[in-house]
Order: C-alpha cells, then sequence, then structure tokens
C-alpha cells in the first residue's frame, strides 16, 4: 500500500481562557489516501479547528501540536510559514462557509480568481483569463464572460460558493477542505454544489474533507466518516456503515434528525451523560 | 373561525411586488407550514402578518379580525412572531428578564416577576438564567427565551420564522420537542416558515409551496410520506432534499 496523502498523528489546539488552556482538538489522528472523508459533530466539537490547523491556520493565542503531519513526504509541522504560504491553496485549498463574508467585496469576480492563479503559477495574461472563463464553466456558470466582471454582492449565494470553488479548484490542489459548505446555501442549491465539488474531485483525483453537521449529507457524499465529540473522534465508520454506527453519541445525533416520513410523537435528545460520565 | 386567514394577498417592498395573490386559510390549533427556496416570499408573507411589512392590498384576518395596516397592540396580543437568528434576535444589552418583562409592561399587565418565572419554566430554561445575558447563553438557550418572549403575551397564534434552522441537529431536536409541547398544552396555531422539508413532517398537517412569491401548491404533510405532490416545482424540492420521487409509483 502506498503511503497516505495525508497522515495526522495526536493533534491538539487549545486556546488561553482565564482558567487556564482549554484544549478544542484532543489528540486527533487520522490517515487520508485520495479519498473523501467525512468529519461530523456538533458546533464547538472541534471539527472547523482540525481543518484549520492542517492548514495551520490557528491564529494566536490559539496554539496547535501534532506529534506527526506529513502531507505527501512533507512534514507539516516543521515548514516555514513561506513554504507554508506555498502550500496553501495551491496544494491543499479550503472552501469556507459562507461565500459572503469570504469573497472580496471591493474586487470583480474575475479578478479575484485570476489572483488565486498568479499567486501560485506564472502564467501570460492571455492564458490566466482563459483558464479563469474555462475554469467558471467548470464550476457550471452560464456566460462566464459577463460573470468575471460582476462585483460578489452582484450574484447569489449559489454561484458565490461556485465562484469560491472556482477559486479553491484553479490551482489544481491535491487535497480540498470543504468546511460546510453549503450550510449558507438553499436545499435545492445545496444538492448541486455537492455534486459539482463530487464530480470535479472524482474527476480530478484530489482528496476531499468534508466538514459539516449533517450526518446524512457526509454519508451520502463521502467513503469514510470521523465523528466527533468535544475535541475528540469518538467513532470511525465507512459512510455506507453509518446506520449501523455503535457509538450512543452517533446513535444519538442520528435519532435526532427529523425524517421526511416522520411518525414519531417526540425526537429523541442526546442524554450528555451516557457517554461523558459527567 | 380560522386562527389566520389570508385573501388575495399582494406584498410589495417599495414599487417591486414580491408576493402576489396568496390565499390561504390556517385552522384554529392547526400547524401550517410555508415553504420554498430563498427569495419565494415566504419570510415576507409572515412579516406582513405581524405588521413588519406594510405595504400589501388584499385581506389578513387573525382570529376573525382584520387586520389594519398600522400597528395594532390588539393584534400583539394574539400574534407573535420567532426570528430565525437567536443570535440576531435579542437584545445584546438587555438581561433575559428585562426581555421577558418589557411585552408585559408595554401592555400594562400586572404580577410580572411570577409571569416571567413561569415562562421560564414553561421553555424549560432553568432559573439561573433569568438575569444573565444573550451573550451568556448558548443558541438553544437563546432561542428558548425567543420563545419564551414570543410567548409572554399569551397569543394564541405562534409566526415561526425557520425557528431552528441556525441551530445543531441535536438542539434542533430539542427546540422542535419544545414547540410542539407547547402547541399541545397552550392550544396554539402555528404559521411556520422552513426551506427543511423533515422538520415539516415532524411538525406540521398541512403545507403550501412558494415559488417566485406565489403558491403553486398546497398539500397536507402526508404528501411527504409518498411524495404525491401535483406540481412540478414541489416534486423538484422534494426530491432536492431527498425524498425519493418514485415513492409514488412504488406504493
Amino acid at each position: 500500500m502506498t503511503a497516505p496523502l495525508l497522515s495526522v498523528e495526536n493533534l491538539r489546539v487549545s486556546f488561553p481562557t482565564p482558567a487556564g488552556r482549554a484544549d478544542v482538538v484532543k489528540g486527533l489522528s487520522f490517515d487520508l489516501g485520495r479519498e473523501r472523508l467525512g468529519i461530523v459533530g456538533e458546533s464547538g466539537s472541534g471539527k472547523s479547528m482540525t481543518g484549520r490547523a492542517i492548514l495551520r491556520l490557528i491564529r494566536r493565542p490559539g496554539h496547535q501540536s501534532a506529534d506527526r503531519m506529513m502531507f505527501d513526504g512533507l512534514d507539516l509541522t516543521t515548514l516555514s510559514e513561506r513554504e507554508m504560504r506555498k502550500l496553501r491553496g495551491a496544494r491543499i485549498s479550503m472552501i469556507m462557509q459562507d461565500p459572503k463574508f469570504s469573497l472580496n467585496p471591493v474586487m470583480t469576480v474575475g479578478d479575484q480568481i485570476a489572483e488565486a492563479l498568479r499567486t501560485h503559477e506564472r502564467l501570460a495574461r492571455k492564458d490566466v483569463g482563459a483558464r479563469v472563463i474555462e475554469m467558471l464553466h467548470s464550476v457550471r456558470i452560464n456566460e462566464p464572460e459577463r460573470v468575471v466582471r460582476l462585483f460578489p454582492h452582484e450574484v447569489s449565494g449559489g454561484m458565490g460558493q461556485r465562484i469560491m470553488i472556482a477559486m479553491m479548484l484553479i490551482p489544481q490542489p491535491d487535497l480540498l477542505i470543504a468546511d460546510e459548505p453549503t450550510s449558507a446555501l438553499d436545499v435545492s442549491v445545496q444538492a448541486q454544489v455537492l455534486d459539482l465539488i463530487d464530480e470535479l474531485v472524482r474527476n480530478k483525483g484530489m482528496a476531499l474533507i468534508l466538514i459539516s453537521h449533517d450526518l446524512n449529507l457526509v454519508a451520502r457524499y463521502c467513503d469514510r466518516i470521523l465523528v466527533m465529540h468535544s475535541g475528540k473522534v469518538v467513532e470511525s465508520c465507512a459512510a455506507k456503515d453509518l446506520h449501523e454506527a455503535t457509538h450512543p453519541y452517533t446513535r444519538g445525533l442520528l435519532a435526532a434528525v427529523p425524517r421526511m416520513e416522520e411518525t414519531r410523537d417526540e425526537l429523541p435528545v442526546l442524554d450528555r451523560s451516557a457517554w461523558s460520565g459527567t | 373561525m380560522s386562527a389566520i386567514s389570508l385573501k388575495n394577498l399582494d406584498i410589495s417592498y417599495q414599487s417591486k411586488k414580491v408576493v402576489r395573490d396568496v390565499t390561504f386559510d390556517v385552522a384554529e390549533g392547526e400547524s401550517f407550514a410555508l415553504v420554498g427556496e430563498s427569495g419565494s416570499g415566504k419570510s415576507t408573507v409572515l412579516k406582513a402578518i405581524a405588521g413588519l411589512a406594510p405595504d400589501w392590498t388584499g385581506e389578513i384576518s387573525i382570529l376573525g379580525q382584520a387586520r389594519s395596516h398600522k400597528v395594532d397592540r390588539d393584534v400583539a396580543t394574539r400574534c407573535q412572531m420567532v426570528f430565525q437568528d437567536p443570535y440576531g434576535s435579542l437584545h445584546p444589552r438587555k438581561s433575559v428578564d428585562t426581555v421577558l418583562s418589557e411585552p408585559l409592561l408595554i401592555h400594562g399587565l400586572g404580577n410580572r416577576n411570577s409571569r416571567v418565572i413561569d415562562m421560564l419554566a414553561a421553555v424549560g430554561l432553568d432559573q439561573r438564567f433569568r438575569f444573565r445575558f444573550p451573550h451568556q447563553l448558548s443558541g438553544g438557550q437563546r432561542q428558548r427565551v425567543a420563545i419564551a418572549r414570543a410567548l409572554m403575551l399569551e397569543p394564541k397564534v405562534m409566526l415561526l420564522d425557520e425557528p431552528t434552522s441556525a441551530l445543531d441537529v441535536s438542539v434542533q431536536a430539542e427546540i422542535l420537542n419544545l414547540l410542539k409541547r407547547l402547541r399541545r398544552e397552550q392550544g396554539l396555531s402555528y404559521l411556520m416558515v422552513t426551506h427543511n422539508l423533515p422538520v415539516v413532517s415532524f411538525m406540521c398537517d398541512r403545507m403550501a409551496v412558494m415559488n417566485k412569491g406565489r403558491i403553486v401548491e398546497i398539500a397536507p404533510a402526508s404528501a411527504l410520506h409518498d411524495g404525491s405532490f401535483t406540481d412540478p416545482y414541489s416534486q423538484s424540492l422534494y426530491a432536492a432534499s431527498g425524498g425519493n420521487p418514485d415513492r409514488k409509483e412504488m406504493a
């Protein structure tokens, strides 16, 4: 078996509080090949912090440490800030939650996508323009020639998220981290955006880490799932076996989701005392 | 008598008409859902009923009494609204106690102390939260406060604008259970806006599907079980939400 693309061992992230350092990620370990990994958990479970820590984007006073964090032969824990910058975007990129807050409001869409490309590759201006148009085509934006001249406030939420995806994929990264890519979008657009990410990931042979609180969504789009609770992985399973999950926390989360054919009179609520012992 | 009755309701923002020709009745004690994509006008209908979108024509009546275009204290005692975002809908510098007492003060109701205490208990909040500020509460607790605020005047009709979409699934389950229990105990009628069809299946008896400012279909919640929608737009919305479009044929 070949070495995994990303290998993380004992990842810890902590923030200082008046009562001492609070660990938000407590010793997380996983290996990722060229596959689609889902990380699920409630707010505050540390799932987004895990995504950020992989890119070493935990800002001070936050602190991260890991025994091992290898990405394709590179040791992410020892790289200089300059080398990390080269890696971010070009080889590992991240799609954020809300396009409204992640796009630059005073730059046109075309310029922003071109910037992502120019930062990592030297290309003639004509080629940059062509690549941008081509990328927008592949995220299924109609009339890309018109859209490149628009500003972010002139596009809808779904389109904004597609623009984000285009921007993140244009340098052709090996690993894509999608942090709640669709929670700001409508149901009907959600499926389109995820299908699109799925298709691009498959075609380019990228690895994907999909971070979400929606268990069913993650089960549909990933091969493997990590369930996180208060900074730790409580369960890891293949996506197709999610409904046979054994941990009480996972089972509780699954049961709390209303179903389309709902007949229960009351939804079961998580009994937090069952596994944390407090 | 119906809890809410809308007839030929058109709503505009400035010169732009965003909702056209909406007509439906919510029976007393019923839980009715408005579903659709963002921009379909579903929240605007709620706002018009609550008096937040005053530029409308047609008829709105609540519990048999027609609503005027002005601020109406009478409506406030019969009909209250819960908003989507518990982070945005509570005043950051007012404590839970102040927020809950304010409606009583405005309407000149006495016995405020015990009413606040009772209401906190009814929405499942411990008494120690009474003098806290919104930033000292979690999202689910804040939404409980927002629901308590809406219930302070003991209205019979509640307008719910995506009450759980900003919350985690486990917290969503708690709030949905709470809303269901309150409806049973206090005999409330709900008009709920959501784009989450499984939530409709859990909470509601009937739903209206909206698209581009119009109601395209009114269906019973049981349509979510068998997929028996007639309008193509409702069918596509159902399919996008993970409903099985072939279920009708299978059944």
